[in-house]
This record gives C-alpha cells, structure tokens and sequence, in this order.
C-alpha cells in the first residue's frame, strides 16, 4: 500500500500545474452560448498544449496517460478553477468507443477533431419512454441503398445545439429480442432531418435538448461496429461515461464544500456543535468519496478491473452534493434562496446529480445485482 | 498511488481468515459468549502464532509489522467476532512501540508480544479487556494514558462475547505521545470493518435464500436496495480504515485526521450495518438464535470505544475549516 503519487505521476502533476497557471481559463463569461464558446476555446489551448486527451494513445493525439494521471488531470482541471473541456462528451465517450469498436477509416475520420473541439459531440441514447430501461427504445432505423433512414424521438441530449456529430442509437430489426435489435450509429446533426429543441430544466437553463429526427439520412459507412450490435457498443460509451469525471465531480465538490465552510467560520457558526457535526460529516462523505475513487483506481490498474467500490462513486457524489446544497440552505437562511444567490443555484442544479447518467434507484440495482449477486430485482 | 494491500499483507489476511473460520465459529462463540468466559485454547493459540506482537518490534519479541498489518488482523478477528482479548493487547503494544518512552516499551512491550501480559483499551468509563489486566491504555480525545496494574470494575455490556471493565478511582497513568489514541481507534476501526463485512455476507447470504410470495426476499428493491446502503457503507469504512493504518505507518502528518475519518466512519457504519442486517433477516433476526445480534453488539461497543462518531466530525469540521480558509494550503 503507498497512497503517494510515484515520481512518474508526480512530474505529470507538476507540468500540468505548470501549464494550467501559464493558461488560466479565467471567469466563465454570463450566458450560455457565451460560456459554451468559452469552454471552447478553453479545449482549444489545451488541445494545442497536449493537454486536452491524457487518457488516449499518443497515436490519436493523447498522451497515454495511466488511469492514476487521468484521475489527477481531472482534479487539476477542477481545482484550478478550469471548465471541463467543452467536447467532454467526444473526449469521454464517443472518442473511446470509436477507438474500441471503430474501422481504421473511421479512427482517421472522427477522432483528431474530437481533441481540437472542432467537431462536436453528443449522446443520442435517452427516448421519453427509454430512460432507465434504454433498451426499450424506438427509434428506428431502416436501410436504404447505401443508407439508414432514421426517425424518432432523443431526449437529455446535451449540447446538441453545439453538436456536429451524435452517438446515436437505434432499432435496426423489430423483430429481434430488445437488446439484439440495436445499431450505433454516428449521425451527422447538420441536417434539416434533425430538429434540436432545448428543454429548459429547474434551473432555468437548457444543457439538455431533445432532438426530433424525421427520415434524417445515416451512410452506411457511418455504422459503428456493425448492425445489430448497438447494445454492445452502447455498453462501451456508459462504461466511460462514470470513469475520469469522477474526479473532476470530486474535486468540485470539495471546492463547494470548502467555500460552505469558509462562510460557517466566518459568521462563528463552527462553535454549534449541532453545526460543526453536520459539516464534520459532509467532510468525510467528501474524503471517502475521493479516497473510495483512488481505491477504485488502484484495483482496475492491478486487476484489470474495479472492485466492489467502483460502482458506489457516483451514487456517493450525487447524494453528498444534495445534503451539501440543502445543508447549505439551512446554514445561510433565506439568503442562500434568493434566485442570484450561488447557492441557490447549486441546490437546484444538484437535484440532478441523482438522474442524469443513471438514477441512484438503478445504481443500486446494480450494486445488488452486479456486486452482492442478489437475484434480479423486481 | 497502490491504494490496495501488497501480496504479504494478503497473505495475513487469509492465513487469519482461515484459522479464525476454523476456531472461531459461531458455534464457538456462542459458547464463550454464554459461559461468560473467553475461549483459552484459541487464546493460547493464536499467543503462540504471535499474534499479539504483530506490530511490536523484532528486538522486543514482536514481528515488527505496522498498523497496516494489524488492522488487517484486527478486520478478521471482527469478521470473526472472536471471543478473545488479542485485540485489546495488540492494539495497546503497538500503541506503546509507536508512542512509550524507552523505559515504557522496555518494561511493557516483551511481555505484550508473547502474550505473558495483557492491556486493556477504551477509556476511564468504559474499558474493553481491562479485567484483571496488567495494563490499561485510556483514551480522552487525542490524548493517551497507559495505566499500570489498573484498578477496575466490571462493566456489564451488552456485549458478552468480550470483557469490559471501567476505571474504579481516580488513579491516572502515565501519557504516552501523540499518535497513540489515534493509533488505538484505527485498529477499533478495522475491528469494526471486519463486522460489517460479516454482517453484510450473512445479510446477502440470508435474503438469497429466504422466500415469501415464492420468490427470494432479496429480489425486492426495498431490501436489495438496504443490502446496497450496507455495501456502501462497508467500503466507506474499507476506504477510510486503509488511508489511516497506511497513514500511521508512512505519513504521521495525515495520521490524526485520517484517524477521525475512520473512527467516525467506523462508529457510524458499524451500528448501520449491523442493525441492517438484523432487519433483513426479519423475525429470525430478532432471535437469540441467528448470530447476527453478536455482530450488532459488537458494533455498539466499538462506537462507544470509538468515543462515538460525533465528537470526530466536530474536530474534523474545525480541521477541514481550518484548511479552507487558507486556499494556498490546499493545494496538496
């Protein structure tokens, strides 16, 4: 056991610090296309650093950076104050399913522009009757010549509006069992055929859309690992989907947690016991969290896989980042609930963090099913 | 970063696992626990495996081994749930290697390592294995006090698979540095680990197998879902019980925070799970008979050994306060 970085993942650390102090990102600017052109931007200085895929091959413009650098890459990002790279969803997911399931053709095409954010990504998976149970969906996708015609309905898309590519996925055989009937696709969103509709969520803004896709034209060459494999490639994406902004999640958190402390010692409230316990615990939660990823980490370096704790991260993040909002509710009075109010925002936005990317009820299904062996729930 | 125990460290794991399955079943400590009185035979045997000095050094007659490897004994003898005073001495020799004076270590720690003596540990109130021990190690938040030939009475706990005594007088002892309390409730900490672990197997186990309305108990999501808070809260413990026997060994800068991590992940966890546990096993549960009610017991007392969670999140939320309002700090 040695819970210190090695001198390899320490000189990562420092270079990183080094770049990141050299290239502040600076304030987010106020509204969203703005913010969204500033995360841009943002990819950009870091993809013209190398910075902007550690976790990919040297080949496709990463720097190979091991699952431990990957993790401190996301933490560095967080603590200095930086936005998540605004094509996290090409960098996350839709560059290492391309990577893993992609034609070389395909490798060549799609993922240089995924690090230099000039081609944008986002996840086509949610319909408004698939959410939790995803392999339900409807959309269709029928052949045509050289071509799929697809219509139907996405939903929870995010930045669609920005999107030039979607990792879509859609029925290709009716008649085949649920799971076995899907084909991953890579649809091209600058088409007529496709309509992106922001929704506008408890907060006010819009990350998420839905997407209306009415006979929109797919290339053959553009299936992803063949027909009839949708629901094996589609595994890939959500299996990448929980790894790495895991610790950018942390780290934010933490910073939360650090300012809600720093407002309680300033207004001498640290003196209530009652006060000091809540935030002693909140504290813990957020150690365990961070200390319950490394361990996770450390078992997927040495066994190829993660442990029992792999499961629990984001379960643990979404529920301590809601007790972390409310608490601060109730810590700073009416104030923290005025619509300006930093806080207020948090404790809405948090209200999410325990749906989106798989809803805590599922995750523990999962916990259950998958590390317990508990039958299958019902 | 390898948050994960080396090849020897597993290997004491098992060998431990596999001894205390064979010599300490329920069976067993059902019979110690009704007796009132521990088992000698495995006392004698796990003196003879030298147990008891793991983490004392060579020259004192122990193994020379760290925190780290006795708290990975300790989660076995709580899995267990031993009727055997090992971890108290254990835990109070290696307190007193990490922490006594010269003459304290000489005077205490060779006796300790081959089991000729005994320590208690927990505080003037409540004492796990002071009865007629050679020694007491009493703990007051961060400060540590080994008594000699404690004057004690016994304490009747809830918990009749150990002994428990209290402080009679006002007789105090001699301070041992700081780091001993924290080492002390690290090793509680991994105890208590060991029962969740345990607690959590035997849930699993028992709602797989029960069935009502023709099917396992276990496939409805209300207890599925509870068998998962039991895992989370397990690995939280896990998480945090690791960080700080490895902090002790390596990084003492860390060790008093990371040991109120543990302590109040510990004395929270434990009581958790184990009341789980008896929940999902329904009215069996509830019974003298299913042994769960051990598990829950042991769990109690270890809180209250642990000085209960509270006053850790107190000194953790000063401490974590403390660093926030110095964001250069924090960078670390």
């Amino acid at each position: 056991m040695d819970l210190t970085f090695s001198e390899r993942e320490l000189e990562f650390r420092d270079e990183l610090r080094a770049w990141l102090a050299e290239n502040p990102a600076g304030e987010p600017p106020a509204g969203e296309d703005a913010n969204y052109a500033w995360r841009r931007d943002f990819q950009r200085r870091l993809a013209a650093g190398g910075w902007a895929a550690v976790h990919w091959p040297r080949e496709y413009g990463g720097r190979g950076a091991t699952l431990t650098e990957s993790a401190i890459f996301f933490e560095e990002l967080g603590r200095s104050g930086s936005p998540l790279p605004a094509n996290a969803l090409g960098l996350l997911l839709a560059g290492p399913t391309i990577m893993a399931w992609g034609t070389q053709e395909q490798k060549d095409r799609y993922l240089a522009p995924i690090v230099t954010a000039d081609e944008i990504w986002c996840q086509g998976f949610s319909e408004p009757e698939a959410g939790s149970d995803l392999a339900s969906l409807k959309t269709r996708a029928v052949k045509d010549g050289d071509e799929w015609v697809v219509t139907g309905q996405k939903v929870w898309t995010s930045g669609a509006q920005y999107s030039k590519w979607c990792m879509l996925v859609a029925r290709t055989d009716t008649a085949a069992p649920k799971h076995k009937g899907l084909s991953y696709f890579l649809l091209d969103m600058e088409q007529d055929a496709v309509q992106v509709r922001p929704l506008v969520q408890i907060t006010g803004e819009s990350e998420f859309n839905e997407l209306f896709i009415e006979e929109a034209r797919i290339p053959d060459a553009n299936l992803l690992g063949g027909e009839g494999n949708g629901w094996k490639v589609a595994l890939t994406t959500l299996m990448n989907e929980r790894a790495g902004l895991g610790f950018f999640l942390q780290v934010r958190l933490r910073q939360l947690l650090d300012a809600l402390l720093v407002e309680a010692s300033e207004r001498d409230l640290l003196d209530d016991p009652v006060i000091a316990d809540r935030l002693g615990e909140l504290h813990i939660k957020a150690e365990v969290l961070r200390l319950t990823a490394y361990r996770g980490l450390s078992m997927i370096e040495k066994y190829g896989q993660p442990g029992p704790e792999g499961s629990l991260v984001k379960w643990m993040w979404s529920e301590t980042n809601q007790q972390l909002t409310q608490f601060a509710a109730d810590l700073l009075g009416p104030d923290a609930l005025r619509s300006e109010n930093r806080w207020s925002y948090e404790l809405l936005r948090a209200r999410g963090n325990s749906i989106e990317g798989g809803t805590t009820e599922v995750l523990k299904n999962i916990v259950a099913e998958r590390v317990l062996g508990l039958p299958k729930a019902r | 970063m390898d948050f994960d125990l080396t090849e020897d460290q597993r290997e004491i794991k098992r060998v431990a696992h596999e001894l205390l399955a064979s010599r300490s079943s329920w069976a067993k400590v059902r019979a110690a626990a009704e007796a009132g009185a521990y088992d000698q035979a495995l006392r004698r045997e796990l003196g003879e495996l030298g147990w008891p000095g793991i983490a004392v050094a060579e020259e004192r007659g122990g193994q020379g081994l760290g925190i780290v490897e006795l708290s990975v004994l300790a989660e076995e003898l709580g899995y267990a749930c031993a009727s055997t005073p090992l971890l108290a001495s254990a835990a109070a020799a290696a307190a007193i290697q990490a922490c006594g004076s010269a003459e304290q270590q000489a005077r205490w720690l060779p006796g300790l390592a081959s089991g000729e003596l005994t320590a208690g540990i927990g505080t003037r109130e409540l004492i796990a294995d002071g009865t007629g021990s050679d020694l007491a190690i009493t703990l007051d938040g961060d400060d540590a006090q080994l008594i000699a030939g404690p004057d004690t009475k016994p304490f009747d706990a809830i918990d009749p698979t150990r002994r428990y005594a209290s402080l009679d007088g006002e007789a105090g002892g001699d301070p041992l540095a700081q780091g001993a309390a924290e080492r002390i409730r690290i090793v509680l900490a991994a105890e208590v680990l060991g029962i969740c672990q345990r607690a959590l197997e035997m849930t699993v186990e028992y709602v797989k197998d029960r069935k009502q309305f023709g099917v396992p108990v276990g496939s409805f999501q209300a207890v599925s879902h509870r068998c998962a808070e039991m895992l989370r809260y397990t690995e939280s413990v896990r998480s945090s019980v690791y960080f700080a026997a490895w902090a002790a060994d390596a990084d003492p800068e860390r060790l008093p925070e990371a040991a109120a991590l543990a302590a109040a992940a510990a004395a929270e966890a434990g009581r958790e799970v184990t009341a789980g546990a008896i929940q999902a096993h329904g009215g069996i549960g509830f019974t003298w008979e299913a042994d769960v009610h051990w598990l829950y017991k042991r769990a109690q007392l270890d809180a209250a050994l642990l000085g209960g969670a509270r006053r850790h999140r107190v000194a953790l939320a000063r401490i974590a306060a403390g660093r926030a309002a110095v964001p250069a700090l924090s960078g670390g």
